[in-house]
């Protein structure tokens, strides 16, 4: 038997770069000539529109609250003047203008609880009690009457203010009742499963604006002869409702996923129906669904501008109300939109960012 | 040695846990009621107070406002149950139309963000992103500002061949009525009766034999070879009545409101962005491995999307498209911000006319809990079609 030595096979050559940006590139636009026939296409489409829509919206737009410059600049350029022009009534609508401070402070405080409330480490029990003192702030900024402040009735509220309010207020007063409603849903007892389904499905049949027109024109013949509830309150309670009916469903969703051996598991140990509920299921139920719930939020935030249908100056309500006054700037009315539609998307846009963070988060925890 | 017997129970010791149930439930019914009987007898009370009439008796009487568009005539004079039944028909007309493009919209944009393009893929996650986030009623304001505000009066307006664009809508030609027409209806009807005969037979074939014939191509051909059979046995009939520009308006052919284009594609574009995510989330629900297995056994993309991952894709799909179907629906109820007359803003006028509020939004409900049923009920039964059969 012969030593054959050693000989080496040739090596192979280096893989393809497919991380750099070239490669990237040609990969997944130039792959085939499929890819490469619709990224000319869309390429050639995105060349002609992008700089238009940005000499439009940038280059020859007007800044200044100028409307010779804007009349002049119609067709060429936008007119971002109508917004400048406008800013303060869009914002805070109908605000008596020296005390629009007051609205403010309450709206940045009220901003800074909402993101505090979506910070992990400050989920503990006084997290209630803040929220509870900073809406009675809001309140007494925004109402006044008290410490030398003066009175602004709650016809005057509006604008973004008002938007947050009702949407941070409904989701926060829907709560409690979403979670009996859906426990109810999950009850053994019969006559409660009924009524809590009936509730769900009755609400979730009907659009927002017929129960906002309830709150509105039906709401007074319910209550007692000489009590009347402000409008506002009304809308709220409307809100409120239609809100815990949708939540209720998310959070349902939630208790559905717990196993039922945990639950049989926890009656074996001794727990009683509430503390089953209380120190097994909702604890592991809400935390799952933290993701639709501010999904809930989301739509609730996008539906307040159905209050200004029933004549209320929402965000929505205070832009057609400021602009709809002034023949002068009525034509660049389209600016205004993009503008609150801009305001609309910021907010909707970053919480849908963080309700997919927690989702991932809550997959991470379970070792998906 | 005796046996113990254990105590004896009575079921009606406030220990049992049927007996608690009961005065649960008991409670809660009571409570409900009460709070029903008080806001009932408020409401009567208040009626009686205020001189309110109520009743549903004032749908016979004569309506006194006039409808902008409807698919039949009416006018004021009419009943309020017929202009009740005119809001009905344009809110159907909205949504299914609605429903239809927005499916076809949301489908394409959700699938392309699966396209091996990233620039198709760029462009379909920021459509989905800018048209979500932003309300519907904004949205309809928007379009309803653009096709009112920014388009030519209708003096000027854009032609594009028979079509005509203005702030006066859409202008469109439409075929005239003649016998020719019932046969060219015929030989749809007698194609698709044949595409039907003929699937079943290709997938008979198929089975028995392994030789695959066209399921798609070949039926739409036989319908549509059909029908231009039936045209040409009514004897080729041409007579289309186009929309021709008069003096103040353009006048003849068919045409659609500013009101009902601006609501269509409002709705249209911002639901479409919802399926998309909707549909997104179904074809990602499929396994990589499945579409890896289908390429292995030589199957294109094509194939791949339509045979292997559509029908998986499809059973994940479906409950959350029935909501969006539903929540489209719904928000056709904000054609009363634009003033397209919907069931909603018909109601409003009806109310405001009548001051019969209770009835009036009594209506609306019904009106939308009945189309919420019934298409929920249609989506069960696709749903049960499409679900997979275990035994």
């Amino acid at each position: 038997m012969s030593a054959t030595s050693f000989q080496p096979i040739a090596a192979r050559p280096a893989p393809t770069d497919s991380r750099s940006l070239p490669a990237w590139l040609r990969r997944n636009l130039f792959g085939d000539w499929k890819t490469a026939g619709s990224t000319i296409v869309l390429g050639a489409l995105l060349l002609w529109f992008v700089p238009q829509f940005l000499n439009w919206s940038l280059l020859q737009a007007v800044w200044a609250p100028d409307l010779k410059a804007c009349r002049a600049a119609e067709g060429v350029g936008a007119c971002w003047g109508v917004v400048a022009e406008k800013f303060r009534l869009i914002i805070f609508g109908r605000y008596p203008f020296g005390e629009q401070w007051r609205p403010l402070v309450a709206t940045a405080l009220m901003l800074a609880m909402l993101v505090a409330s979506c910070t992990r480490p400050l989920w503990k029990p006084w997290l209630a009690v803040l929220w509870v003192v900073v809406l009675a702030v809001f309140f007494v900024l925004m109402y006044g009457n008290t410490l030398g402040l003066t009175k602004v009735e709650t016809d005057r509220w509006g604008g973004l203010p008002l938007t947050i309010l009702l949407a941070t207020l409904s989701i926060l007063m829907a709560f409690p009742i979403a979670l009996a409603v859906a426990l109810g849903r999950r009850s053994d007892l019969p006559a409660i499963r009924v009524f809590c389904t009936l509730y769900v499905e009755l609400i979730r049949g009907v659009p927002l604006i017929s129960v906002l027109f309830m709150a509105s024109f039906m709401f007074p013949l319910f209550m007692p002869q000489g009590l009347t509830i402000d409008v506002l309150i009304r809308v709220l309670v409307g809100m409120t409702l239609f809100a815990a009916a949708y939540l209720a469903e998310v959070i349902r969703g939630g208790l559905q996923a717990i196993p039922k051996g945990q639950i049989e598991a926890a009656a074996t140990l001794g727990l009683s129906y509430w503390q089953i509920q209380r120190k097994i299921v909702l604890p592991q139920a809400l935390a799952m669904v933290v993701p639709s719930i501010v999904n809930s939020f989301i739509s609730i935030f996008k539906d307040t501008s159905l209050v200004s249908i029933v004549s209320l100056y929402d965000l929505t309500g205070a832009l057609d109300m400021a602009i709809n006054a002034d023949a002068n700037w009525k034509p660049f009315k389209l600016q205004g939109y993009l503008f609150i539609a801009l305001i609309y998307f910021i907010f909707c846009f970053s919480m849908s960012r963080y309700s997919q963070w927690v989702e991932k988060q809550v997959n991470k925890s379970k070792g998906r | 040695m005796a046996t113990r017997s254990p105590p004896s129970k009575s079921p009606w010791s406030w220990r049992s846990r049927a007996f608690r149930g009961l005065v649960y439930q008991l409670v809660a019914f009571a409570v409900i009621a009460l709070v029903i009987w008080f806001l009932a007898s408020n409401t009567l009370h208040n009626m009686r107070v205020r001189g309110i009439q109520s009743g549903f008796d004032f749908l016979s009487q004569s309506a006194g406002f006039s409808i902008g568009e409807s698919l039949f005539a009416f006018d004021s004079a009419e009943s309020y149950w017929r202009a009740f039944l005119v809001g009905i028909v344009n809110t159907l007309r909205v949504a299914v139309a609605g429903i239809f493009l927005a499916t076809v919209l949301g489908t394409l944009v959700g699938v392309g963000r699966f396209s091996r393009n990233a620039l198709v893929r760029g462009l379909c996650a920021a459509y989905v992103e800018c048209f979500r986030n932003v309300p519907v009623l904004l949205h309809l304001l928007m379009w309803y500002l653009v096709l009112t505000e920014m388009l030519p009066s209708i003096q000027d307006a854009w032609k594009f061949g028979p079509f005509f664009l203005s702030k006066g809508g859409v202008n469109f030609p439409v075929p005239i009525w003649q016998a020719g027409q019932a046969w060219a209806a015929g030989g749809v009807v007698a194609g698709v009766v044949l595409a039907w005969l003929y699937r079943r037979w290709a997938l008979k074939r198929f089975e028995a034999t392994g030789i695959a014939a066209s399921m798609f191509w070949a039926p739409v051909a036989i319908v549509i070879a059909a029908g231009l059979l039936g045209w040409l046995a009514g004897g080729a009939p041409t007579l289309v009545d186009s929309p021709v520009k008069g003096e103040f308006a353009v006048e003849n052919g068919g045409a659609l409101t500013p009101e009902f284009l601006a609501l269509l594609i409002g709705l249209t574009t911002y639901t479409a962005s919802f399926i998309a995510e909707v549909v997104r989330s179904g074809i990602a629900s499929v396994p990589a491995g499945q579409s890896e297995a289908a390429a292995a056994l030589g199957l294109d993309r094509g194939l791949d999307i339509r045979l292997v991952m559509m029908p998986q894709a499809l059973r994940v799909v479906i409950p959350p498209m029935t909501n969006q179907y539903l929540n489209l629906t719904k928000n056709s109820s904000l054609a009363v911000a634009i003033g397209y007359p919907d069931v909603v803003s018909i109601a409003n006028t009806a109310m405001n006319q009548t001051g019969r509020a209770v009835e009036c939004i009594a209506i609306v409900m019904a009106v939308y809990l009945t189309l919420s049923l019934l298409t929920s009920a249609f989506m069960n039964w696709y749903n049960a079609r499409v679900a997979i059969k275990e035994r």
